[in-house]
This record gives structure tokens, C-alpha cells and sequence, in this order.
């Protein structure tokens, strides 16, 4: 009985093998998709895979006659994990491209690994603006935070705003978001006050005291998508809104996945960022209504736009090599244009890194549901940080 | 400055409620229990759901947002915990952080890891002036809860027979047993309260704290920190601790926001230094 379970388990491994011998002669194309699935940050990883199938599903799964296989990893939001990760798919599945990565710790740690085998990294969420240059394989779709924020800084000092408090979360993005808003509205000759907020913080009680005794024009906010609410309705219950102190922030605050769950607290609030759902494009509106069709009514979010911008510079990237990755897959991706479901977009060739319209919007109530609703467009902006330092 | 010490003192009560049953099962029964944040993540839950899927309001949400959890916590108590008290503290907390880990990976499942949001009643909403100080209605609202808990439970432990029963048991499980107390029936039922109270601080810290299948995680260290602080031998240590540690927290973030989030673990540090069995607790 034993030995005859055996041989059955000997010859089903048998089969296994020829047929994975099989697949490859067909001559697959392997992207690796690592992504946050579960844990804190897991509705990143849901955005990003939910539009990746999307676009898959949209475009086909066959690129310059070789058949696109997508492998979705989750590695719990932690980097030790992601690197793992990584390994596995470009030692044991061989992928052609690895992308995802939904926080800078996440993306920074699989960098050694494509600089070393030649494999490109296509950050699909991450926004810190040093990540590009980790590896010269790594190509971004997403926004850096700089990006969204110095436009902010910009619209804050051409609309009369004088003094504005600085509330961000004290990590990498954070930081990236307060040293850009300052440097930009203090060279415009605004006055900005500093408040750093540790990651882990349960309540915002003492630090919007502290802004309601600042009394300043607006308040700009930078924390993680996810404490976004829990911020508006404090902001809102110690009567900041009433007092006149406008609040003003890159978009993450009033992401389109919590927006409207925050409810009427999240009124007013103006932000600048690189996609709304709301965005008026024929691209962005059939976009938006696949998605919600295909995901059970979830709206897609900034993150979701990225993972379906990341999928599309992959698809066009191996129209161009025929296939192949590598350094060919990368050289293709430079300089590639298209027009998004967020507006046109282009991968700037010397750092890789996105440029896009960055937009001002303010949450409105469009049809019983709460919208970032843009109003003015500053039209392809590069991320300022690395434009500061190539000249 | 007094908006400052209101504000200290609703998030100390929270803590309070939050924190005062695992002072209950770690001090009274001698139990580590890690798993305590999972139950005040059912009593949040149970408040989210109702309200967002029901429609049921708010305050009716919080009777329930007590009894499931107890009900959870006294199931649990019976099948799993109850076969623990007599093992080493090790195997209590590997036990614990394993349920931890359960709760959160469940909860994930099925209600999705993103947060959890309920609306208020417009009544809680929004803030006045009594008195010169500018009060949120809703964080005076937690203070009354929260203060009436404080009495009725001080109340229940020194003065009936079920709290000298509970003490006696504590004491000395042998010789309460052998005076005819039931000790498995007592330290089930405060087993049961202890969740519950925990249940409902979720429930009240929900619009606060926020709600995700983090929370058991995230708070762990609070309510551990607030018990060894105000140590574990009666409800009135761990009261003054959380209201301490929320009052130098919230002060700590407003006067040097830079140290803020050291302020409580400082703070930890000394009274632990000072005193090592806690600040009310008698030297063992």
C-alpha cells in the first residue's frame, strides 16, 4: 500500500515536471508582484492588485507573442520579508520584472538584488524620493512626496496664506513632506512652524492644541493614508475647522478608498495630488467604472492608478524588446509617454522617476459622495528634489 | 494649560477602561493575559458593525459592545484559560500572543484591515466652553463613563461579599475553597467582566484610537505599561497610573513635542526605579 502510494506520488511529480517543461518552452514572461496583502498596510497591496488584474484583463495576457504570468507575493508590509521575496522569484521563478512595493523600506530593500541580476523594479507605491537612485534598474509609476507637496506650497502662497503649521508623521515620507513644504512656502516668503508626530500615535490631542494655540492661516498634514480619518475627525472636534485655520496637505489624507467613510469632517480640505477618482478624463472614467465593476464597488485610490501605470509601462516596455528584460526592458521604459487614467505622463529618461500634472483639489459632495474635486492643474512636474540636485 | 489636563485626563480614562481588566487577570488572578487588547478589539468591532451595517445608535451599541466580549472572554476562561492558571508565566504569555495573532489574522479576514470608522451623535460632537476652558463634548462624555465605572467597580471590590469573595480566592485559593467559596465560578465571572470592560473601552476609543486588526498590537504596551506603573494589587493603582500617564502624554507632546513620545516610558522608568512593585501595590 505504501509503496504503491509512493509510486503514484513519484509519477504525479513526474508529470508535474514535464508540464512545468512544457510552460517553458511556450516561453512565459514572469512579473513578480510584491505587495503589502495583509497587515497595516494591506489596502495598498488590494489597490495595486486589484488594478494590475484589471489591466491584464483589459489588455490580454499575451505581450509580443509571449504569455504574461503575474505572481502576486504579500509580504506583510515588512522589508526582510520583501528581499526574501525577491530572491525566491529571481532565483527560483526567474521573473523578468519585479513590481509593487508599497512603502520606501519595502522598495529600498530589493534594490541590491535588481542591480545585481539585472532585473527591473518597478515601484508602484512607494513615494520617498531617494528610491530611484537605489539602483539604476528601479523605474517608478507612483509620485514622489516632494511632487505633490511644493505645488502645495506654491498654491498656499499665491492664495494669501501667510503662517502655516506643519503636522507630519515622523518617518522617511513624512520628513520628505515637511523639509519640501518648508523650503518651498518660506522662499515664497510664508512662515512655517514644525510639529513632528510620532509614527505610533494613538491620539493628535496635544499637537492640534498646540496648532489652535499657533492660530495659523491653514494647517498643512502629511500623515499615512490610513490615520488620515482618525486626524480629520480631531481636527474637526476641537473646532480647528470654525476657527478659520484652512487644512491643506498632499493628497494621502483624503485618500479615495477612506474618503468617503470619513464623512462631512473631511469637507474643505484642500490637497494636491497626482490622481483623483474624480478626475474629468474619458481615460479615468472608464478606468474608474472597470474597476469598481471588477472589485465589488471598491473606488480606486492613488495607489491603484499606480499599480495600473506601473502594469502598462511593463506591457509597452517588452512590446519594445521583443520580451526581453533587463537592461533592455529598463532602456525601453526611459523616456516612455502615455496618457494615463490621471492625465498625461512620461518616465523622465535621466532619473526614472515619473513626471506628471499635479493637481489642487478640495473634498466636495458630487452625488451623495465625498470627492477630491481638482480645480487647478500645475501641469508635468518633476520630482523637485532630484531637479534641484542635477543643476 | 487646563484644555491641556482635560485632555489628559478623557485619554487616561480610556486607557483606564481599556487597561483596568487586564489589572483584574494579571494582578488579581495572577494571570499574564497578552490577549487582553483582542477582547477591547471585539467590543470596538461590535460597535463598528452594529452602527455601520444595523444602524443601531451609538449608546445602545455600547451595552453589547460589553456583553459580547464578556461572553467571548467567560467561553474562552472556561475551555482554554482555565487549563493555564497553574502554568508557568511563560507558557501564559506564549499562549496569549498566539491568541493575539489569531484575533488579528481573523478579524483581517473577515472584516478587511482597513480602519474602522463610526459616526458620533451629533450631540457628542464638537466642544464648549465651561468655565473658560474649551472642553470636547465627547472626551467629557468618556470622563462621566469612565468615573462612574471607576466608582461602581471600587465599590463592588471593597464593599460586597462577591468582591471580598474575589479577594479571598486571590489570596489564598486553597483555604477560600475549603471555606465553601467557588473559585473557578468567581474568577470565571471577573475573567468575563475584565473582557467586557475591556470590550467597551474599544467600543469608547473607537472615535479616539481608531479601530484596525492592529489594535490588539498597537495597545499592548499601554495597558501593560499602566498596570505595572500602578501595580496590580487593587483598581485605585491603576486608576491614578492611567490618569498620570495620560496627563504627562498628552502635556509631554504639547510642551516638547520633540520628546513627547518618550515622555511615558521616562515616566515608566522612574516610577518603576522608585518603586519596583508599582505605585500602589504592597512589597512582596
Amino acid at each position: 500500500m505504501l509503496r504503491r502510494t509512493l509510486l503514484s506520488a513519484v509519477g504525479a511529480a513526474a508529470a508535474m515536471l514535464a508540464l512545468s517543461g512544457v510552460a517553458m518552452a511556450q516561453e512565459t514572461v514572469k512579473i513578480g508582484l510584491i505587495l503589502p496583502m495583509t497587515g497595516p498596510f494591506a489596502s495598498t497591496g488590494r489597490q495595486i492588485e486589484a488594478a494590475a488584474k484589471l489591466y491584464m484583463q483589459q489588455k490580454g495576457d499575451t505581450v509580443a507573442g509571449k504569455k504574461i504570468q503575474l505572481i502576486v507575493k504579500d509580504d506583510t508590509g515588512t522589508a526582510d520579508v520583501t528581499k526574501r521575496l525577491a530572491q525566491e522569484l529571481i532565483v527560483n521563478d526567474k521573473i523578468a520584472v519585479m513590481a509593487g512595493f508599497g512603502l520606501t523600506p519595502l522598495a529600498l530593500a530589493p534594490a541590491p538584488l535588481a542591480t545585481q541580476a539585472k532585473v527591473p523594479e518597478v515601484v508602484m507605491a512607494a513615494a520617498t524620493s531617494t528610491i530611484t537612485e537605489a539602483s539604476p534598474f528601479i523605474v517608478r509609476t507612483s509620485f514622489t512626496l516632494p511632487q505633490a507637496t511644493v505645488p502645495m506650497a506654491d498654491w498656499a502662497a499665491q492664495n494669501g496664506l501667510k503662517k502655516v503649521a506643519t503636522l507630519v508623521s515622523d518617518y522617511g515620507p513624512g520628513i520628505d513632506a515637511e523639509k519640501a513644504f518648508t523650503a518651498a512656502f518660506t522662499a515664497k516668503g510664508g512662515q512655517v512652524e514644525n510639529l513632528r508626530v510620532p509614527l505610533a500615535n494613538p491620539d493628535f490631542s496635544p499637537f492640534l492644541q498646540k496648532v489652535a494655540d499657533a492660530k495659523p492661516d491653514a494647517l498643512f498634514v502629511f500623515v499615512p493614508s490610513g490615520i488620515g480619518a482618525q486626524f480629520m475627525k480631531q481636527f474637526v472636534e476641537r473646532g480647528l475647522d470654525k476657527s478659520g485655520i484652512k487644512l491643506i496637505g498632499p493628497g494621502d489624507v483624503t485618500d479615495d478608498d477612506l474618503l468617503n467613510n470619513m464623512g462631512d469632517v473631511a469637507l474643505g480640505a484642500i490637497t494636491t495630488q497626482h490622481y483623483s477618482a474624480d478626475h474629468d478624463s474619458a481615460e479615468n472614467k472608464a478606468f474608474v467604472e472597470a474597476f469598481k465593476k471588477a472589485n465589488n464597488g471598491m473606488r480606486p485610490n492613488f495607489m491603484a492608478v499606480g499599480g495600473y501605470d506601473g502594469m502598462h509601462l511593463i506591457y509597452e516596455g517588452l512590446k519594445k524588446t521583443n520580451g526581453e528584460g533587463g537592461q533592455a526592458l529598463v532602456d525601453a521604459m526611459k523616456g516612455m509617454s502615455w496618457t494615463s487614467p490621471r492625465g498625461p505622463v512620461s518616465i523622465d529618461p535621466q532619473t526614472r522617476d515619473i513626471v506628471q500634472n499635479i493637481y489642487v483639489r478640495k473634498v466636495e459632495r458630487k452625488n451623495g459622495e465625498l470627492y477630491n474635486v481638482e480645480f487647478a492643474t500645475i501641469p508635468n512636474v518633476k520630482d523637485p528634489v532630484k531637479a534641484a540636485k542635477s543643476n | 494649560m487646563l484644555t491641556i489636563l482635560f485632555d489628559g485626563i478623557a485619554y487616561g480614562m480610556l486607557l483606564f477602561v481599556l487597561a483596568c481588566g487586564l489589572a483584574v487577570t494579571l494582578g488579581l488572578m495572577n494571570f499574564v493575559n497578552l490577549a487582553h487588547g483582542a477582547f477591547a478589539m471585539a467590543g470596538g468591532y461590535v460597535t463598528a458593525v452594529l452602527m455601520n451595517r444595523f444602524g443601531v445608535p451609538f449608546l445602545l451599541t455600547l451595552p453589547l459592545a460589553f456583553a459580547v466580549p464578556a461572553v467571548i472572554g467567560l467561553v474562552l476562561e472556561r475551555t482554554l484559560y482555565k487549563q493555564l492558571y497553574a502554568r508557568s508565566h511563560l507558557d501564559q504569555v506564549l499562549f496569549s500572543i498566539g491568541l493575539v495573532f489569531m484575533a488579528v489574522a481573523a478579524v483581517d479576514y473577515t472584516m478587511g484591515s482597513q480602519q474602522q470608522m463610526i459616526q458620533i451623535p451629533t450631540w457628542l460632537q464638537g466642544r464648549v466652553e465651561i468655565l473658560g476652558i474649551q472642553v470636547g463634548l465627547y472626551r467629557s462624555f468618556i470622563i462621566a463613563v469612565c468615573g462612574v465605572l471607576v466608582v461602581a467597580l471600587q465599590f463592588v471590590l471593597t464593599r460586597t461579599r462577591f468582591g471580598s469573595r474575589l479577594r479571598a480566592a486571590v489570596d489564598d485559593p486553597r483555604v477560600a475553597r475549603g471555606l465553601g467559596i467557588n473559585v473557578s465560578v468567581i474568577f470565571a465571572t471577573t475573567f468575563a467582566v475584565g473582557s467586557g470592560l475591556a470590550g467597551l473601552g474599544g467600543a469608547l476609543g473607537a472615535e479616539i484610537l481608531g479601530l484596525d486588526p492592529t489594535f490588539p498590537l498597537k495597545f499592548m504596551i499601554y495597558f501593560l505599561i499602566v498596570v505595572t506603573v500602578g501595580g496590580t494589587t487593587s483598581i485605585t493603582g491603576p486608576f491614578v497610573a492611567s490618569l498620570l500617564l495620560g496627563i504627562a502624554d498628552v502635556a509631554g507632546k504639547y510642551y516638547v513635542p520633540s520628546l513627547g513620545a518618550f515622555v511615558i516610558y521616562t515616566l515608566m522608568i522612574v516610577v518603576l526605579v522608585l518603586r519596583p512593585q508599582g505605585l500602589f501595590a504592597r512589597a512582596r
